[in-house]
This record gives C-alpha cells, sequence and structure tokens, in this order.
C-alpha cells in the first residue's frame, strides 16, 4: 500500500468537491482557545548534517556504565538473532495491517506471542499487547470495574509496594471516571503489604486489589492469603509482574485457591533494551469471564472454508469499530514491534531459558546484597525474600552515595528517598544474569571508598 | 418479511414489550433487529433491581457485525433476567419474541405503555428503513 500524500491540486480538488475553502474549515468546530498556534520548546528545523553533528555530540556524552538500576526496566542479555529477525523487512513495522487477516504472518506472531504470554501466567487469555505496563494497570482496573458486577463501590487497593509510576500512571488514567484508588501502606519491617492493612482500607465493598509481585521493593508478597482474602470480600485480583520472574515464582492463574483475575504487567524484560525508557511493551491477561472485558484485541487460530489453519482477529469488544460512540479503547496497534522482538526472544530462551535467566538474576542479586551489607554502614531494610532486587539503608543520602559511584561508571541503584522518604537513605538495587563477581566486587569497593571519604554525620563548627 | 407479532408494543430502536397485565413487562429485541444485527455472540445484561428510566441503555447485544445497545422502552425496575442468554444469545435469532427475551421489568409508570407503538405502526417504520 503506497503511502503518497496528496498533491495541492488533488487537495483543492477535494476541497471543491465537498465545498468549502482550506483543509483549516474542517476543522471549525473546535473553539479557537482550545487551538495552538505553535509549539513552544520545539527548535527550528535542521539539515541532515546539522542533526548529524548534534547527534554524534549527544552521543559522545554516553559513558559506559555498569548497571545496577532496576526499579521497573532491567538490563538482560538480548540474543543477537532476536532483533536481527525482528527488523527483517516482513516484520519491520509497528502496524497491524488494515484488513488484517491478508497478512496471516503478522496474526500468527501474536497469536504466538498470546500464547506464551498465557503460557507463562497461567491465565485463561491474553490480549495482543498494550503501551505499557503502567498503562496495562490502568487498563486492569478500569476493567475490574467494569466486570465486578458483585461491588458498587468502585473503590480499587492500590498498595504502596506497587511502582510509583504506576499508581501515578492509573491515577492519571483513570480519576476523572470516578474510581477511588485506595493507597494500602506497606509493613516497615516486611516490605510487603499485610492483610490486615487490607482489611483496614477495606471498608464494606472493595471492587478490586492490586498487587505486585515482586514488589517494587523486589520483596515477594503473600499473594496466595490476599488473592483468597479478596475473592472471599467479592473483590477481584489484579495482578502485576515481572513476566522474567515468573520462570521461577508461583504464575498469577495460580495465586490462592482461584487464581488472580487479571494479570498485567511490562514486558521490557523480555527482549526489549533499556534504550532510555522505551518503547516497552504491557501485557494483560485475564480469566475467560472477563474477557469481553478486556480492551485491544485478540487473535485466533481457525480453520478456512477448505479446512487449511489460518489465524482472525477474534475477539475486538471493547474497540472503536465494535462499539462506536461506547468504545472503552482504542489501543489498536500499540507496541507490535516490540512484540515482536519479544516473542522471538522467548522462543529463543525457551522456558528453561527464562528460568535459568531469573534464577541467576536472583543468585546475583543475593550475592550483591550479601557484599554490599558486609560494608559498614549498609544494611538491608527489609527481611523478606526478593526476586532479584533488594532495598538497602544507607549512613548517607543516597543522591550523593549515587552520584559520585556514577563518577566511577557504576549505576548503583535507585533513590528511593523521592518516593519513599519515610525509609531514610535508601536505593534499590538489583543485579541481572549480565552482572559478573567482577562487577559485583568492584561495585563493593567503590561503594565502600565512597562511604568512607566523609564522615555520616556533618558536625556542626 | 419479518415477524410482528400484533399482541405486542414496540419501539423505533426496534425493542418489543409484552405487558404482563400484573404490572410488569417483558421485554427484547424484535425479529428485524436481529436479522439486521446477524448472528449474536454475545448478551450483557442488567442486575436484578437496576431502576432505569425509559430510553436508558440497558443491555448490550454484540453480533458477529456489531455491539449495539438496547433501550428501556418504559421506565422501571429490573425483576428478571434471562440467564440462559449467557450461553446462548444465538436464541435470540432463533426465537425473538419467546425464549429469547432480554429482561422483565415492574413498571414505574404504566402510562408509558401508551406512547409505544402498535405493530401496524412499527410495521409501518421498519417499511421506511
Amino acid at each position: 500500500m503506497p503511502f503518497i500524500p496528496h498533491t495541492e491540486q488533488e487537495i483543492d480538488e477535494m476541497l471543491e468537491a465537498i465545498g468549502i475553502k482550506d483543509t483549516d474549515e474542517l476543522f471549525e468546530e473546535i473553539p479557537s482557545h482550545l487551538k495552538i498556534s505553535g509549539l513552544d520548546g520545539i527548535p527550528q528545523a535542521m539539515t541532515e548534517m546539522e542533526i548529524s553533528r548534534l547527534m554524534h555530540k549527544r552521543a559522545a556524552q554516553n559513558r559506559e556504565a555498569v548497571c545496577f538500576i532496576g526499579a521497573g526496566a532491567y538490563e538482560h542479555h538480548i540474543p543477537a538473532a532476536v532483533w536481527q529477525l525482528t527488523t527483517r523487512g516482513e516484520y519491520y513495522t509497528a502496524y497491524t495491517p488494515y484488513q488484517a487477516e491478508a497478512s496471516q504472518g503478522t496474526l500468527q506472531l501474536t497469536y504466538e506471542f498470546q500464547s506464551m504470554i498465557t503460557a507463562l501466567t497461567d491465565m485463561d487469555v491474553s490480549n495482543a499487547s498494550l503501551y505499557d505496563g503502567a498503562s496495562a494497570l490502568a487498563e486492569a482496573v478500569l476493567m475490574a470495574v467494569r466486570g465486578n458486577r458483585k461491588s458498587k463501590s468502585r473503590r480499587i487497593l492500590l498498595p504502596r509496594t506497587v511502582h510509583p509510576d504506576y499508581r501515578k500512571t492509573t491515577d492519571t488514567i483513570v480519576s476523572g471516571q470516578n474510581i477511588e484508588l485506595v493507597e494500602v501502606d506497606y509493613d516497615r519491617s516486611s516490605g510487603t503489604v499485610q492483610l490486615d492493612a487490607l482489611k483496614q482500607a477495606a471498608g464494606d465493598d472493595v471492587t478490586a486489589v492490586v498487587i505486585q509481585q515482586p514488589s517494587f521493593f523486589g520483596t515477594l508478597e503473600d499473594v496466595d492469603a490476599i488473592t483468597d482474602w479478596a475473592h472471599e470480600n467479592n473483590a477481584l485480583v489484579i495482578s502485576i509482574t515481572n513476566p522474567l520472574s515468573i520462570a521461577v515464582l508461583k504464575p498469577p492463574g495460580q495465586w490462592g485457591s482461584n487464581g488472580a483475575d487479571i494479570a498485567c504487567g511490562d514486558g521490557q524484560p523480555l527482549g526489549a533494551p533499556l534504550s532510555s525508557g522505551g518503547p516497552y511493551y504491557g501485557f494483560l491477561c485475564c480469566s475467560q469471564a472477563l474477557v469481553r472485558q478486556m480492551p485491544g484485541r485478540i487473535v485466533g487460530r481457525t480453520t478456512d472454508v477448505d479446512g487449511r489453519e489460518g489465524f482472525v482477529l477474534t475477539l475486538q469488544a471493547r474497540e472503536q469499530h465494535i462499539r462506536r460512540s461506547k468504545a472503552t479503547s482504542n489501543i489498536c496497534t500499540n507496541q507490535g514491534l516490540v512484540v515482536t522482538a519479544s516473542t522471538i526472544h522467548m522462543a529463543i530462551l525457551g522456558p528453561r531459558g527464562l528460568e535459568n535467566t531469573a534464577a541467576a538474576c536472583h543468585a546475583n542479586t543475593r550475592e550483591l546484597v550479601t557484599q554490599l551489607t558486609g560494608i559498614d554502614g549498609v544494611r538491608a531494610a527489609f527481611n523478606s525474600p526478593v526476586f532479584h532486587e533488594s532495598v538497602l539503608l544507607l549512613d548517607r543520602p543516597a543522591g550523593e552515595v549515587l552520584q559520585a559511584l556514577a563518577e566511577q561508571n557504576i549505576l548503583g541503584g535507585y533513590d528511593l528517598g523521592m518516593d519513599y522518604p519515610e525509609l531514610g537513605n535508601a536505593m534499590l538495587v538489583c543485579a541481572t544474569e549480565l552482572r559478573t563477581e567482577e562487577e559485583i566486587m568492584a561495585y563493593r569497593t567503590a561503594l565502600q571508598a565512597v562511604l568512607a571519604v566523609e564522615t555520616p554525620h556533618k558536625e556542626i563548627a | 418479511m419479518s415477524e410482528i407479532p400484533s399482541e405486542l408494543k414496540y419501539t423505533k430502536s426496534h425493542e418489543w414489550v409484552r405487558d404482563e397485565d400484573d404490572g410488569s413487562v417483558t421485554i427484547g429485541i424484535t425479529d428485524h433487529a436481529q436479522e439486521l444485527l446477524g448472528d449474536l455472540v454475545f448478551v450483557e445484561l442488567p442486575e436484578v433491581g437496576t431502576e432505569m428510566s425509559a430510553e436508558d441503555a440497558a443491555c448490550v447485544v454484540e453480533s458477529v457485525k456489531a455491539a449495539s445497545d438496547v433501550y428501556m422502552p418504559v421506565s422501571g425496575e429490573v425483576i428478571e433476567v434471562n440467564d440462559q442468554l449467557a450461553d446462548a444469545p444465538e436464541t435470540i435469532n432463533d426465537s425473538p419474541y419467546d425464549d429469547g427475551w432480554l429482561i422483565k421489568v415492574k413498571l414505574s409508570n404504566p402510562d408509558e405503555l401508551e406512547d409505544l407503538m402498535d405493530a401496524d405502526s412499527y410495521d409501518a417504520e421498519i417499511a421506511e428503513d
């Protein structure tokens, strides 16, 4: 399909045919105060030579650093074949083509993706993906409010152990829809949300409970007890999981007696490079009972009139071409290319490869925590088991320490001061399968040196 | 030609209403409506006990072509819903006026029945479409 812009002459012909002067008239119904005349802060156009010079200059500022930061995006080994295959011409688009069924390869790939994600999460159905983990949580909340007809309150319990960005994004997306997000505090010694705190926040009617496993702190929540409690109280359970972690942890479909109702998360750990924060993709799965509340689309496998296997768009129950003005979903194509990479990544690693990777992350993080807490002035914040992240408490502000480490090309962790000031000088550290013993020891040596430079408390002269 | 039973009342939006003569009515979609929609694959019904006004969207019927709202022809409280439709939405295609009924409503304003169309008017109405 060629994408050739209209010529001036064609535009004039079209305008004349519909009887208007210029294209602006098409948008006349938009009030003038809502229109913007220009974009502030966007520089003037540059020539290719100028932009190339600028970009080389910017690229030269990048330094090779060893990364111990997780906090929602993780540096993993991505086999070279993943993006080699993804960038082949046959795949190299983010779009689901119009007349989707004419592109059987794209549909088959989406079908494989859905199959792999449902196998990982042990859920009934998966959609073809969303923008990212944070917006997937917002969609999961909207699904729960539509789908839980036993509950009238539109109250969602959202523990503070859920990623702060996910909570902010969800608030932005759902707050205008008369949905109440109730923050639930975590236990200071375990770094997990306690059933008592949930019970206290619940009131007499809760629509859904959100659980992140592993939590933002890396700790493991008591997902079975929380899931069963939620179901006993007619609340749905929304899980957020790191898809890599469920290669070794209990998948959401098996939480408690009946499993989570909706499972979402960010697919970045499965084949997407960090690349300054995106593009990543979100995954969203649910039980069969909620499938019609699911945004986006589901690809299914079928047979044609001659009995040959084929793939079709099976369900798009919330989208605008089906629901018109009642649509609750406008996801459509979104992150098709990243999903392509992720599907190939999962296929190359296989279940055992994913499990080995997850186990290596866990082992490296344990080693990192052991090494770092061996230093005077560093201790673990919580006493819970973790997957591949852990909160460490320092005797000096984490921001300063991390800055000093960065100067030695060590990205030492994520400063929790902004989102969790009550923890004091806290940072979140992570060691994926990429981190070597040498790197962990180098981090220990550097941190020890940084902490030794100044006394923890400045004396007032 | 679609079937239009003479004992029922109708709306322009293709709902039918059967007066049960006990202060309640049964509501469904017409034969003409199910023909327009094609094979139905999903029906979303309201909760029993829901109070609604005439013209409120009460149900969603989804076919292989489109999803459409079913509007309340009259005001009242939903006292029964056709649970059979959850597993067999095609019942509406097979039997729009009997087994394919959607909801039963206790009338809050029985005078509203007077505003509905009779079979002849509805027949004329769909002939115009």
